[in-house]
Order: structure tokens, then C-alpha cells, then sequence
């Protein structure tokens, strides 16, 4: 799963890489992953303690892409029309205008989204499937490209309302971030303060670019070997005690639409098993129940282990 | 190995319990109840715990029961050590390992102490169906072995694995069971349960000793004629002879013994050879009378036929028998003494009878024999397999009141008649009659055949045979006990001629198990020196032996290597050349995981051999266009081959 850092066929990958790793420091499998996530037109959870860089992760992301970037603070009194928008009379037509709300943008971040109650969550999560706002009778299509970032926070859990496994699923991916090593950490403590990096950048990309980049990964070759290493390791999972229940065919194209994006960004056009393997805790992680409990990370890495490379 | 002390799985614990219920089950009707209850109560509880997750009980505790166990192990075999009691204290130690066994190490210990047990059913029991228990147990335990290996693997994928394993090891088994030379005797001396009880003749008869077999359908004996069988009526096999009589039961004399035949024999002789099933004595069966002895046994003076050693095991012997004999010399004068002889005081009206025959009939022992036999026959005797109590003379019961009696009972008081008429007379029991199995020619000699009969001494024509039950009950003889017996009496059941589809089953079955016993238990240094010589072997000594099992196990080597061979042609040859390469590898110490991807092991391979990382990349960016990318051309695969051939790290 050590895959080298080769360049990308794609410059403009590369610079959004190298840019992105000045500013966020010692993360580069985490800010890579976000991206392969992106690219495969997913959505993504960050489950970490605040603090770790989520926020400017998005913030980053958004900026470099050169997409508009909206955040929404996830509340329990959060309703729905917060996220969505709402019509608002107006009197010089003498008609309801509709105001659109802050999911009218191309990169979201939902913090804390398991603090809101279901019923603003799953008007976000609604949005993120369809791709497209229904309110009042008239349905809006969603900004292309579309890419919600939710964070949530793993401790403190008392007055929250966890994500079901239905809403969990309809993320692409889940991943952690985790505290900086020290030297970085180091770094990051002389250095400038990022949000003022951040909005020092260029955009190096647009959404028209970036929409160029999905359409490409869809077409990252899958060889009939690989598609069938997919098969069996989500048949293991099916079949494993140590898991509750499998993962879904939607898991499946999960891991085959992740895996092509990450190796988009590897720079190839055919897909490794090496790919499977670094998309795979991401997107089985949040998806999978232990049946007994224990470390979902061990857990993954024993599913890896125990499927051969067809 | 790294994994031993590795923990197990839920899955695993449950395949050792499973592996230890298949190893502890076939034992369960030798081991004594009690402990039986506890090993399966241990079981259970270590299957329940599992199930509900709980933790198991503190080690104090089982070793408590352990002690608890082996207690009352010795005091039921009032020893710990022997045959019986390892066995129990296995059975009990393997239930309670379950309790302690949280690593791998402790998981192997399980399986083969498992292995061991299903060796030890063969203490108590060598037939069909614990052989084949036998087997699947190995396959249960093979499939555990499987299990512990492949944490995730299926059970139904670990069960194949391991029948397909034991099915390939099936041939070799066979070269081995036909070609290992085989040592005359058990290679190592079991310890005997003594007087462990066994149906069959005794040394002693007493009224009712012969009727009590009646109802037995054990196998005492079967024989295989080498030309077509005499007449049913001719089949009496000569047991133990009994002489001496203390006027209630009679006794076999402890007769002097010798290799050499006291008697001649005249015309053609009947081959035949018997398989005799253990029953803890001396004595052989043959028909009257034995010409050509077996090998290592010997004949008495009463004529009857002796091993040196109680037989504790199947014997299969060969015998000639002679249906005309006459004497060499004349009978010893003690031999004869001694078949005289009648203690005073009992049966005194028997004896009046005998006396008064002998006058009657001026001492002509054919006369007064043939007066006896048809007072038999004409007054109202009946033949019975349950005759009234008799009393403390119960010679003169039988003859002057009661009048219902079996075998042993005409036999008996004709005996004393003749004694007290001035002829030597004595009992002879074995085996009358037998039946032929249709499906292996076999004829089968049951206990329910059991017979007592009458010899007397005629000066010049030696011992002569009499049956009062023949004259009594011609069908006895002439064909079998259900056909002499009156109807309403109980008779065993595999005589019941009505039971016609019973009686077929049971011929098959039992042809089975004699094939079984002759060919599997019954394969001994004689058995294989015919085989093989019949195979073709000039002299099976055990170099040649020894030869043709390598070259026969070579062989099946060959067979199996070529039918991998096969399949390994059947994979693509982009990955058998891979293969290959990692093979290459893996002899620098680089041991190609399943799960680990090519890009991934080419790295690690470059990084260990630094000095070939250019020819490993190029391989693995190869392999990477023929395995994964979309267009394949011949010139790579070529040339991934060539770069493969020649690659040497």
C-alpha cells in the first residue's frame, strides 16, 4: 500500500498537491485522498477532534480548485431551510423569491453534522445524493462539480444525533486526519498563519477543469483480474464472522470509482490492486460493523491479508 | 512458527470444539458413563461459553475438575495407568484442554490429541463402522488443522480442503497396507481385559449351559471349503471332548497332547479353512476328525484339536478332515477307565436302566446303544429349548419324569446310561451344522449351532459317534434348530426361515464383514506372501517389498505432480511467469505475500536487491501492462518471459 510518489499525468494534479502540502503540513496521504474522493464525484467525513486542520482542508481544497466555497455550522437548531434556502416575499413582483441557501456551492463543509437534528441532516444528505434541491414545487440543480465535507467529531457524543448507516453510506469516504507529527507541527507553529495563506493563492484549477478531471477518471482502465480481486474482497466481507453484514454493491462501485480517481492521481491509466488497497480502509471503513467490536483498522488490514491477489 | 502463539478466533474454538466432540464420540460406548457425561457436559458448556461470549472459568477450577476426574477414573479402573484407564483419562484431558486453549499452540495440542483417540477406538473395536468413523473424525480434524490456518476461510471450504487431502492420502495408504512388511504377531502386546465375558462353549456343561446359546446369533466360526461342502448332516465340528462327570456337570479332562495323530485316517480327506472369532481358549473347531493339522496346533488324546495360546484374536487356520478314521493302537486302559467312570450315589435309576441294558443285551455295545437311542425315539420324549427344572439326579429327572430337555440333556444321560451299561462313553461339544452364505460361499457357524453329542468306545472301530439328538430330532441335524424345534418355541431370529428379506440383508452384511475380516484385519505376513505372489512377486521377502513400495508411492508422486502440472498449464502464462519470478525471489529470502500487490513487491524486491532494481522494475512495469493494462501485445509477453528466464537476483 506504500504506493511512490510518482508524478501525475496531469500537472495541474501535481501543482494542487504540491501547493496544498506547503499549507497543510505532513499530511499528503490524507489531502490526497480528500482530493481522490472529489475526483470520484464523492462525498466525504472527516471524523476527527477539532482542531486537526478539517475546516482548512476544505478551505484549501475549494481555493485551489477554484471553486466557491460555503461553510454551515451544524446546530440543533439548524433547519432545514438554513441549508437549503428559502422564499422570501417579495413585494415589488409581488411573488415568492427564492433565496438560495449555502448548499447553492460547489464545495460544502457541514461542520459537525452529527450535532444538527436528523431532519436538517438528512435535508443535506438529500441534496447529496440528487444533486439537486427540491423546495417549494420547484426543483433546482446543484453547482457542478458538488462536494459536501462533513466533519464530525468522535468524542463527546452526549446531544448528538450519530449519522445511521444509511446516511453513512452515502458518503464515498471516511477518513481521519489526525494530529501532525512533530516536526511539522513545528513548522506549522513558526509559519504564517494559514487561513492567510490560504487566501494568498491562486486558483489552479476551475470547475470546468475539475470536471474534466471526473469525466477522466471514469475511464482509469479496470482489467477483468482486478474487477475480480473487488468481487472477492467484498465477498470476504460478506462471508467473514467478524463482520455484521458485507458491503453493498454500492460499496463495490464506491471502491472501483475511488480507486480509479486515486490512480488518476498516481498518474496511471489502468488500475492496480495497490489501488484498491489505499482507497479501501476509506470507503469500507464507515461501512462495515465488527461483530464483535475490536479496532476497525486491524480489522481492514486482516481483510486485505487474508484475500489473495487473484 | 510465528503464529503459535498467535490467539484464536471464534470460529476456530468452535472447530476445536467440534474437532474434540469427533474425537471423544466413538469412544463414548467403551468409556464408563459418568465420564462420558462429563466430557459431554464439558464440551457443551465450552460451546456455550463461546456462544454467549463469556469468559471462561478461572484455571483453578478446571484443574479441579481434572483431579475430581482422574480420581474417579481410578477408582473405576482402580489403576490410572493400562489400556482402559489412558483412554478415559484422554477422553477427560481433551475436553477440559478446551477450557485453557487460547493459542494456536494450545489449538494443535487439541487436534492431535484428537488424532490420538481416534487410534485408541482400534483398542476396543477393528470393525466397519469404526473404521469408517474413524476416517470422517480424520477429516473433521484435518479440517480443523485447515481452520487454524486460514483464520477466514469457510467451514465448508475448510471441510473440503481437508476431504481432499485425506482422499489423496487414500492411495498411499493402500500401497502402504498391501506392501509394508508385515511381522508375523502384533508388533507390540496389547494388555488383555481378563474375564471379559464372551459367549461361546466352555470347558464344563452343566443342563441348560448348551440351550442359553441357542438364542445367540454371534459368529463363532466361519469356514470356507475348498471343494463343494458336505451334507449338512455330516457337519459336526468337534469342540471340547468332556469325560469327567461328578453326576451334575461334566468336565473336560486335561487331556495329554501331542503333533502326532492317534488315529489314521482313511479315503479322501475335506480342505476346508476356518476363521475362527476369539473366545479366549484353547480349543479349535474342525469337522470329525482333523487330518492335517494347522500349523501350531496340536491334538489331544479325546481327539480334540488345541492352540498353544488361549485365542484372544481372530485365527484363521487350515484343516483336512476325514470322515473315516480308525485307531492306531488301542485306547489306553486310563482313557478308557476314566469313560467309565460314574459317581455313586447319583442317578441311581439311570444307572439301574444302564445295568439293566447291559445284561439284556450280553454287553453288545452296538445293541445297548441302539436300544438306548430308540427308547429315545419311541417314548415321549420332546425336544425343547426350555425344559422344566430338573432336580438334585438330574439324569433320572430328565429320563423317568420330565422328559423335555435339549442337547445337552440326551447327550448327558445317554452318556451315563452307557457308562453304567459297562461302555466308555463321553461327551463331545461344539458346533452342528452352519449355513451357507450365498453371496461369499462362506459357511457360517453360529453360537445358536452349539451341540452336544455322544461318543462310545468300540473295541477296533475306536470312537464312534452317536447323537441322541438325532434321533430325538432329525431336523436338528439334517437341517437347522428352527426346523427341530416344536413350533411356539422362541428361536433366534436370523433362523426364522419366514424373515426371508431379513435373512438376505443379513447374508450381505455379512459377507461384508467376514471380506472385511479376512482381507483387512485378517492381512497378515501369510495373507500378503499370497497376494503378493499371486500379484506376480517371485519371493516377497521384505527388500523386494520394501522396493516396490518406493517405486509405487514414486508413481502416485508422479501421477499427482503431473495432474498440478496440469492445472498449473491451465493458468494464464503471464502469472505463471510471474510465478516464476517470485520464485526466483523468494530464494533471496522474499516470500511473495497473496494479498500484496505487484507494484508493492517490486518495490520491496528493488529495495532488497539494489543491484537488479532496474531489470525488477522493468519486470513489474511488464507484468503491470499484461495483467492490467487494456491492450495486451505478444511482443511483451515475450519478452516479460525472456526477462524472467534470465532474471537472476
Amino acid at each position: 500500500m506504500l504506493t511512490p510518489k510518482t508524478r501525475s499525468g496531469s500537472p495541474s494534479i501535481d501543482d494542487v498537491l504540491q501547493t496544498a502540502n506547503h499549507i497543510i503540513l505532513g499530511k499528503e496521504r490524507e489531502i490526497r485522498m480528500a482530493l481522490a474522493c472529489l475526483l470520484a464525484r464523492g462525498h466525504l467525513l472527516i471524523e476527527d477532534v477539532p482542531g486537526v486542520g478539517k475546516t482548512t482542508l476544505a478551505h484549501l481544497l475549494a481555493k485551489l480548485l477554484g471553486l466557491d466555497f460555503q461553510r454551515i455550522q451544524f446546530t440543533s437548531d439548524l433547519l432545514p431551510a438554513d441549508i437549503l434556502g428559502v422564499s422570501v416575499f417579495d413585494r415589488d413582483s409581488g411573488n415568492f423569491r427564492f433565496h438560495p441557501g449555502p448548499v447553492f456551492s460547489s464545495v460544502i463543509l457541514a461542520d459537525e453534522v452529527n450535532r444538527a437534528t436528523p431532519k436538517a441532516q438528512s435535508a443535506l444528505l438529500e441534496a447529496m445524493e440528487e444533486r439537486q434541491v427540491t423546495a417549494e414545487g420547484k426543483t433546482r440543480p446543484l453547482p457542478e462539480p458538488f462536494f459536501v465535507i462533513a466533519t464530525q467529531n468522535p468524542a463527546h457524543q452526549i446531544g448528538t444525533f450519530p449519522l445511521p448507516e444509511s446516511q453513512l453510506d452515502r458518503f464515498l469516504m471516511r477518513i481521519a486526519i489526525g494530529y501532525p507529527d512533530r516536526a511539522a507541527e513545528r513548522e506549522l507553529l513558526s509559519g504564517a498563519d494559514r487561513r492567510e495563506m490560504i487566501s494568498a493563492l491562486q486558483p489552479l484549477l476551475s470547475a470546468q477543469a475539475v470536471l474534466e478531471l471526473q469525466q477522466k477518471a471514469m475511464h482509469v482502465h479496470a482489467a477483468p483480474a482486478l474487477i475480480d480481486y473487488v468481487q472477492a474482497l467484498v465477498e470476504h466481507t460478506r462471508h467473514a464472522p467478524e463482520f455484521d453484514a458485507g458491503l453493498s454493491p454500492r460499496a463495490a462501485l464506491g471502491m472501483m470509482a475511488s480507486a480509479r480517481a486515486w490512480a488518476m492521481i498516481e498518474g496511471r491509466d489502468h488500475l492496480l490492486p495497490e489501488d484498491i488497497q489505499a482507497i479501501l480502509p476509506s470507503v469500507a471503513g464507515h461501512r462495515l460493523k465488527l461483530a464483535v467490536g475490536g479496532d476497525m483498522t486491524i480489522a481492514l488490514r486482516q481483510l486485505v491479508e487474508s484475500v489473495a491477489i487473484p | 512458527m510465528a503464529r503459535a502463539s498467535a490467539s484464536l478466533n471464534q470460529q476456530q474454538v468452535f472447530w476445536l470444539c467440534a474437532a474434540a466432540t469427533g474425537g471423544f464420540a466413538p469412544l463414548t460406548p467403551w468409556l464408563p458413563w459418568w465420564l462420558s457425561a462429563l466430557s459431554t457436559l464439558a464440551l457443551l458448556s465450552r460451546a456455550f461459553l463461546l456462544w454467549r461470549k463469556t469468559p471462561l472459568p478461572p484455571a483453578w477450577f478446571v484443574n479441579l475438575i481434572a483431579v475430581i476426574g482422574s480420581i474417579g477414573v481410578g477408582f473405576h479402573y482402580r489403576t490410572l495407568l493400562g489400556k482402559d484407564a489412558g483412554v478415559a483419562l484422554l477422553a477427560l484431558f481433551l475436553a477440559l484442554k478446551l477450557f485453557e486453549t487460547k493459542t494456536h499452540r494450545d489449538a494443535y495440542a487439541v487436534v492431535f490429541l484428537g488424532y490420538f483417540l481416534v487410534l485408541s477406538q482400534f483398542f476396543y473395536s477393528q470393525s466397519i463402522p469404526v473404521a469408517v468413523i474413524s476416517i470422517l473424525t480424520v477429516v473433521l480434524l484435518t479440517a480443523t488443522l485447515v481452520a487454524l490456518n486460514r483464520a477466514q476461510a469457510k467451514p465448508a471450504a475448510s471441510l473440503r480442503l481437508a476431504g481432499v487431502m485425506v482422499a489423496q492420502a487414500i492411495p498411499f495408504m493402500l500401497i502402504f497396507f498391501v506392501l509394508f512388511p508385515r511381522i508375523a504377531g502384533p508388533l507390540w502386546g496389547l494388555p488383555q481385559d481378563s474375564g471379559r465375558a464372551i459367549s461361546g462353549l466352555s470347558d464344563s456343561m452343566v443342563p441348560g449351559s448348551i440351550s442359553k446359546l441357542a438364542l445367540s446369533d454371534a459368529i463363532a466360526f466361519r469356514v470356507r471349503f475348498n471343494s463343494a461342502p458336505p451334507a449338512q448332516d455330516a457337519l459336526y465340528w468337534r469342540g471340547p471332548v468332556l469325560t469327567d462327570f461328578d453326576g451334575r456337570t461334566w468336565t473336560i479332562a486335561r487331556p495329554g497332547v501331542s503333533t502326532a495323530l492317534p488315529y489314521q485316517t482313511l479315503g479322501r480327506g475335506i480342505e476346508y479353512d476356518v476363521t475362527l472369532e476369539p473366545h479366549q481358549q484353547y480349543w479349535l473347531f474342525a469337522l470329525e476328525l482333523p487330518g492335517k493339522l494347522p500349523a501350531d496346533a496340536v491334538i489331544g488324546s479325546d481327539y480334540g484339536m488345541y492352540a498353544k495360546k488361549p485365542l484372544r484374536e481372530r485365527f484363521r487356520y487350515q484343516v483336512t478332515s476325514y470322515a473315516q478314521t480308525k485307531p492306531v493302537k488301542e485306547e489306553s486302559s486310563e482313557v478308557l477307565r476314566v469313560a467309565l467312570e460314574l459317581p455313586s450315589g447319583m442317578n441311581p435309576r439311570a444307572r439301574a436302566l444302564g445295568e439293566e441294558l447291559g445284561s439284556k443285551h450280553k454287553r453288545d455295545a452296538i445293541q445297548i446303544a441302539a436300544d438306548m437311542l430308540g427308547r429315545f425315539r419311541n417314548e415321549p420324549f420332546t425336544y425343547t429349548l426350555s425344559p422344566p427344572p430338573l432336580g438334585r439326579h438330574d439324569v433320572d429327572d430328565f429320563l423317568f419324569a420330565t422328559r423335555r430337555g435339549f442337547c445337552e440333556h440326551f447327550a448327558s444321560s445317554f452318556v451315563v446310561v452307557m457308562r453304567a451299561a459297562g461302555i466308555p462313553a463321553r461327551v463331545v461339544t461344539g458346533y452342528q451344522g452352519g449355513e451357507i452364505n450365498p453371496i461369499d460361499g462362506y459357511l457360517v457357524v453360529r453360537q445358536a449351532d452349539a451341540h452336544a453329542w455322544a461318543e462310545i468306545w468300540l473295541s477296533g472301530k475306536g470312537w464312534v459317534r452317536l447323537d441322541p439328538t438325532a434321533a430325538i430330532a432329525p431336523g436338528r441335524v439334517e437341517k437347522n434348530l428352527a426346523a427341530a424345534l416344536p413350533a411356539g418355541e422362541p428361536i433366534p431370529m436370523l433362523l426364522n426361515a419366514d424373515n426371508a428379506l431379513l435373512r438376505a440383508v443379513r447374508f450381505r452384511l455379512d459377507a461384508v464383514v467376514n471380506g472385511w475380516n479376512q482381507w483387512v484385519l485378517g492381512y497378515d505376513a501369510n495373507r500378503q506372501r499370497d497376494l503378493l505372489k499371486a500379484l506376480g512377486m517371485a519371493s516377497p521377502d521384505w527388500q523386494s517389498m520394501g522396493a516396490a513400495l518406493m517405486v509405487l508411492c514414486g508413481l502416485l508422486m508422479l501421477a499427482l505432480m503431473a495432474w498440478t502440472l496440469r492445472q498449473w498449464q491451465r493458468t494464464d502464462p503471464v502469472i505463471r511467469a510471474w510465478r516464476e519470478f517470485q520464485r526466483k525471489l523468494t530464494r533471496r529470502g522474499l516470500v511473495a505475500q497473496a494479498w500484496e500487490g505487484p507494484r508493492d513487491y517490486g518495490l520491496r524486491a528493488a529495495s532488497a536487491c539494489p543491484a537488479k532494481a532496474g531489470e525488477i522494475a522493468e519486470i513489474e512495469t511488464l507484468f503491470e501492462t499484461l495483467r492490467y493494462r487494456p491492450v495486451q501485445s505478444a511482443d511483451a509477453l515475450r519478452k516479460f518471459r525472456y526477462l524472467i528466464r534470465v532474471f537472476a537476483p
